[in-house]
């Protein structure tokens, strides 16, 4: 199944929002909320998510429930892109629950986004991997996100039984949940890196903001991490 | 060709690499890493990460723009203390590389360079080509981490140069992976994790 969704937000207004299932979207007073409308993704869905956030708007963006990666009847990987610009004195507000790997399934997730000097950004992630007491599927979540044509974070976070070394201790050692939370804001002085947890650290980028990046048990605990 | 591949991969050559454990002291001390199988799984997710970045950058390092691949990198390290060690490993490599190399391009470089940037250079003056570049790049990541392991942990020397020789497929199989023009990106949170946690130790053995 392919799908695109697209929001552009002005300040006080959505003059696009426009999407198809699964990438159902829905406009409240907090947030617009993705809102699943079929299983998966399945192998072989491809779902783009564009988002424009316009000078001085604000946009934020929840969705109404875990993402469940599953394999499906057709070849080849799920995949998942989000593409967001965000202009001066603008702001983004990514904060969906959590992308579940379900056993078996292959999910790549690619997210873009281009900050223009003056826009801030929250930006956060969980990953969980499996449902309870089974395996891991896998999974890609890469990232990149530019300020001011410069990149700012890029990496990407391999994870499932094609990764070796994926849950040895230099990586999640084998945490189920992880996550990360990134701030930037130029008009901020940013504190040096704070342990948050001995598996939560708060770290200031080369470039205008803050990541927290977490392992945890569960999404409960990765999630209070996240909201340092 | 082939022994400048050896000498500048070398253990000996007095780039400093073995000042740091990029964050394993950090992990032995949690008991997150205890013994040679532990090892093993450190030094996968740090080939798979690092080891393929670095390997990546120095390849792209030997004909591209310096200040991208430096800002790029910059990005790709999320941890402070990371940068840091990579810098200072970079100053390291540089001041042994300018005496033995005088006539390479060094001013091309940034302030302050990365690592893998300086060690693409370096193997751009030493006549490498790019496959020889990406190997010695994963080589230096595997044996700085098996040596600091070696150093925390007290293991047995030939149980490590096992191990190590039992990795060098993964090794040549990354090195060929790095030079298809990709600059990889592979994260490691507990990595991360590691290095700043050590960073706020008053007494350690290792620089990072």
């Amino acid at each position: 199944m392919r799908a695109e969704a697209v929001v552009v937000a002005e300040a006080g207004r959505l003059p696009v929002l426009r999407g198809e299932p699964p990438l159902t979207l829905r406009a409240t007073p907090d947030a617009v909320y993705v809102v699943g409308t079929a299983a998966g993704p399945l192998g072989g869905d491809d779902l783009h998510l564009h988002l424009e956030v316009r000078e001085n708007a604000v946009l934020r963006i929840r969705s109404a429930a875990a993402q469940l990666a599953l394999p499906g009847h057709r070849p080849g990987p799920s995949r998942m892109s989000v593409t967001a610009t965000v202009a001066p004195g603008a702001r983004l507000e990514w904060l969906p629950e959590p992308l579940i790997l379900g056993h078996r399934a292959d999910h790549r997730v690619s997210s873009i986004v281009d900050l223009c000097g003056g826009a801030t950004l929250l930006w956060r992630e969980e990953l969980i991997c499996g449902r309870h007491d089974e395996p891991s599927g896998d999974g890609v979540i890469s990232f990149r996100a530019e300020y001011a044509g410069r990149p700012l974070l890029v990496q990407s976070l391999d994870v499932g039984p094609h990764a070796p070394g994926w849950d040895g201790p230099a990586v999640l050692d084998g945490a189920r949940a992880s996550g990360s939370l990134l701030r930037v804001d130029a008009s901020i002085a940013w504190p040096g890196s704070e342990i948050i947890a001995p598996t939560a650290v708060g770290m200031p980028l080369a470039g205008p903001g803050w990541l927290v990046t977490a392992t945890a048990p569960d999404a409960h605990t990765l999630r209070a991490y996240l909201t340092r | 060709m082939t022994a400048a591949l050896l000498l500048l991969a070398d253990g000996r050559f007095p780039a400093g690499g073995h000042a740091h454990s990029h964050g394993l002291e950090a992990m032995v001390a949690s008991g997150r890493v205890r013994d040679l199988d532990a090892v093993e799984r450190v030094l996968i997710g740090r080939l798979r990460t690092a080891g393929l970045m670095t390997a990546a950058f120095a390849v792209a390092a030997r004909d591209g723009d310096p200040d991208r691949l430096d800002a790029e990198l910059d990005a790709r390290t999320a941890s402070p203390a990371l940068r840091t060690a990579s810098r200072r490993q970079g100053r390291a490599l540089l001041r042994a590389a300018r005496v033995i190399w005088p006539d390479a391009p060094w001013v091309r470089l940034p302030a302050q360079p990365h690592q893998p940037i300086v060690l693409g250079f370096a193997a751009a003056a030493a006549g490498l080509t790019d496959d020889r570049t990406a190997l010695a790049a994963v080589h230096g990541v595997a044996t700085a981490t098996a040596s600091a392991a070696l150093r925390l942990l007290g293991l047995d020397p030939f149980a490590v140069q096992a191990l190590l020789i039992r990795l060098a497929p993964e090794l040549d199989a990354l090195a060929a992976e790095a030079v298809k023009g990709d600059l990889a990106r592979g994260a490691a949170p507990l990595t991360d994790l590691s290095a700043e946690l050590h960073a706020t130790w008053e007494v350690r053995l290792f620089a990072s």
